[in-house]
Formats: structure tokens, sequence, C-alpha cells
């Protein structure tokens, strides 16, 4: 039995393989996806912690010394940690869970991994999906891993109430930390692999580059750490209380409505126009037709689309 | 709905060979599936929790070291216990004819001996889903 109501009461009870099946319905996007997330939506309880940053900073290490932190205060974590897919074949090696072997038989810690599956940012089109059904299921708090990143890929910090942006030396001048994007969304700036050469530098480039920020911003913390020895995770832990101390429960949750709302009206918008261009043109195909033999732009097509939906909307007003 | 072949790779026991896991984790992802790789040195209960957490249709494990008659049937026992015998399995590594039978007994769908195309699993994969769906 995999009806709805049955997967709720499951994952309520705290039943792994439920909590699983969920996790994969929300992301392949299934029919009872958006009923499940429905129920789900208002359990969420706990923080979401990103974390970002470029390939083989020690994301996944860092994550690995979060879990045992958050567990030897007998929370229960969850962590996501998204890998890319390949643009080609849409196939994915995750290989996250290496670095997390040592919570492997843990069973308060739950670690899924999702291919990125075509969408750029950073995340998966539905790790917020899955963040939601991780908290409800009481996972406090969730960790997101994001790809390894470059300079733009800045989506984690619209879905984590905490995000970390973790750098290591030697990949570039100060120019690189001036850029805008990802140096921007760090909520505190984590310098890791901090026993190697260039960590000095690192520091004073990235605490240069803050100096510019706006008077009235607040500026992120930095701490310097060595994920695999574990130097400095003190510092780290005292900087994410603080910050999570200061974030009001009926800001994080209005904040995560508005967010995800935002993201579903987007996708609808993308059904939507699905269904205008059936009326319009008889199908997307067809509009194809009409542009390869340059009959049509594509600007007109949005606009026709646009048009038809407002005389929609001015018929049925009148009625 | 944009379903994928989701398969974990895994490494139980003492060996640390996994040129041959990796090999098969690298040729699944090119032929579209999501591939999650555990890594080598889990034991049994370290790779059926992970299966379940990941919700993968296919378990694969690689052993050199000798010890599969303990540890295959070790995972798909665990599998079973945790209600998760839909899970479909199968092995590899340098596994005597002799006892690929037993294993088979012990819920494996496939073994795969050394020398073995990496076109073969990916094969056995899509006419496992196949005959799934």
């Amino acid at each position: 039995m995999t009806s709805t109501t049955d997967i709720i009461q499951k994952i309520g009870s705290g039943s792994i393989r439920a909590i699983a099946r969920a996790l994969s319905k929300v992301e392949n996007g299934s029919s009872d996806s958006t009923e499940i997330l429905d129920k789900l939506f208002s359990r969420q309880q706990g923080f979401t912690i990103g974390i970002t940053g470029p390939p083989g900073a020690g994301k996944s290490t860092l994550v690995d010394r979060m879990i045992t932190r958050y567990r030897s205060s007998a929370n229960s974590v969850g962590v996501i940690a998204v890998d890319p897919s390949s643009p080609f074949t849409g196939g994915a090696l995750l290989g996250d869970r290496i670095r997390m072997q040592s919570h492997a038989t843990d069973s308060k810690v739950f670690i899924r991994s999702m291919g990125s599956r075509g969408h750029l940012g950073g995340l998966s089109g539905a790790t917020r999906d899955a963040t939601c059904v991780l908290s409800a299921a009481g996972y406090n708090p969730v960790i997101i891993e994001t790809v390894g990143v470059g300079q733009a890929e800045v989506e984690i910090a619209d879905l984590a109430d905490i995000t970390l942006l973790v750098l290591v030396p030697g990949l570039g001048d100060d120019v690189q930390s001036m850029k805008a994007g990802i140096m921007e969304i760090g909520d505190i700036i984590v310098l890791n692999k901090a026993d190697r050469n260039g960590i000095e530098q690192l520091e004073s480039y990235v605490k240069a580059s803050l100096e510019y920020l706006p008077a009235e911003s607040r500026k992120p913390d930095v701490v310097r750490i060595s994920a695999a020895n574990g130097d400095g995770l003190q510092d780290l832990w005292d900087s994410i209380d603080k910050l999570m101390a200061s974030k009001t429960e009926e800001n994080r949750i209005t904040r995560s409505a508005v967010r995800t709302l935002n993201e579903i009206l987007q996708e609808n918008g993308v059904l939507f126009s699905e269904k205008l261009l059936d009326l319009e043109y008889g199908g997307r195909e067809n509009a194809e037709k009409l542009m390869l033999t340059r009959q049509i732009s594509p600007y007109a097509v949005g606009r026709n689309l646009l048009e038809r939906a407002e005389r929609m909307f001015k018929h049925n007003g009148s009625k | 709905m944009d379903r994928k072949i989701r398969v974990l790779i895994g490494k139980p026991g003492l060996d640390g060979h996994d040129r041959g896991a990796k090999y098969i984790a690298r040729a699944l992802r090119d032929a579209g599936m999501e591939v999650v790789y555990t890594g080598i040195r889990q034991t049994p209960e370290a790779i059926a929790d992970a299966a379940i957490q990941e919700d993968v249709d296919f378990v694969g494990i690689s052993l050199l070291s000798g010890a599969h008659n303990h540890l295959f049937p070790e995972v798909a026992r665990l599998l079973k216990e945790k209600d998760a015998s839909d899970i479909i399995l199968f092995g590899g590594g340098v596994i005597p004819e002799e006892d690929i039978p037993g294993l088979e007994e012990a819920g494996y769908a496939a073994i795969f001996t050394p020398g073995t195309p990496a076109a073969q699993v990916v094969d056995f994969i899509n006419l496992q889903m196949e005959n799934r769906q």
C-alpha cells in the first residue's frame, strides 16, 4: 500500500523506507508529490544549513564533522548532498557518502544523494521539496550540500536558513574575492584547509573584500578551520549557534513559505504556458514549426500567449 | 515525470581493490543512471542502510577478498529484514564458478566475474527494469 495517507502516517512514525520513498516521489515529480508536500509542509520545525563552495573545498568532510557535532547533542540529522548530473546522458556519480562513512549505520542520520538533473544554480530542482520531507520527518538540522560551485550558483542562500561558504587557499587572487555572486551569499565564510600554504593570503583577500560591504549590511564571520583534523571547528560551531539564535522562528517560517511559493509560481508558469501553447497553436511542436520557417519569432509567440491569457481572463471576469 | 534508475555500488569487506567497482560505477553513469558510490570497506549493515535511504532500484557489490560467501548473503539478509527485498542485488569480483549458484540462491540476480564487459551489466539492469514494470 502506497496511498498518500499511508506514506504520511509512516513518515510520522519514523519509517526510513517511507521517508526514502517520499523523497523519490518529490524528486521524480510523481503525481502524488504535491499532496505529500502539502501535508508535510507545516510539520517542518528545524533549521536548515547550506554548505557551498568550489569542488574539493572539503564540503563533504565538513558535513561529516557537523553530523558528529549535532549527533553528540542527540539531534537526528538529515543530509541532502547534490552532485552534478551529466548534461549528455543524465547520469550521475553520487559520491558524497564516501566522506560520511562514519555515520553509515547511525539510524538517526539520514543521508540522501541527489543528481542535479539539469538544474543550474548548485542544487537540483527538487532540493527544496526534499528538504521539506526530511525536516517534516523530524531531522534537525537538515544540512544541504551543493554541487561544487563556481561563481554564480547562489540558489542555496534562498533555501537554507544559514549558508556556509567554504573556501580553500590557492584558487585565485584578490580580484576573485571581489567578484559578485557566490562571495556575497555566505552568512559565514569558512576558510578550510587552514594548515595549507596561502591561508593567510586567502584570509586577507576575503576580509578585504568584506570591507566594501555597505555599512548597514551584516558582515559575515570568517572562520579558519581544518575539517580533516578538527582545528577551529569549535569557533565555527559558536558562530553558527550565534547566527541561529538571531533568527526568529516566525521569520524563518514566513521566509520559507514565500520562497517555496516563488518556486511553485515559476513551475506553474511553465505548465500554464504549455497549456496556452496547446490552445493557441495546437501544441508546442506547431509553434516550433512556424519558427523554423521564419513565419513567427519566439517573441511573437510569447506575446500571443499572454494576449490569449488576457482575453480568457476578461471573458471569465464578465460572466 | 523524470524517473532515473538509481544504483548503489558498494564494497564490503577488507580488500581495497576498488577499480572494478569504480569502472562499473562510471559505466552505469554513462548509461544515464544515478550511481551512489559508497567507497571501500563498508559493512553489510552500512550498505543495506544506505540502499534504503537512497531508495535505489539496484545494489551492486564488489569483493575480491574471497569473503563473498559470507558478506554477499549478509547484505541480502539485511535488506530482507528491513523490508527491502524488492531491491535487486548483483555482485562482482573474483568469485569461483562453483560459488555462483549459492549466491543466486541467497538472492543475487547476477554475478559478474572478471572480464565482463560493462555493457553486459548495463543490459542486465535495463532488462530487469523492463521486467519489473
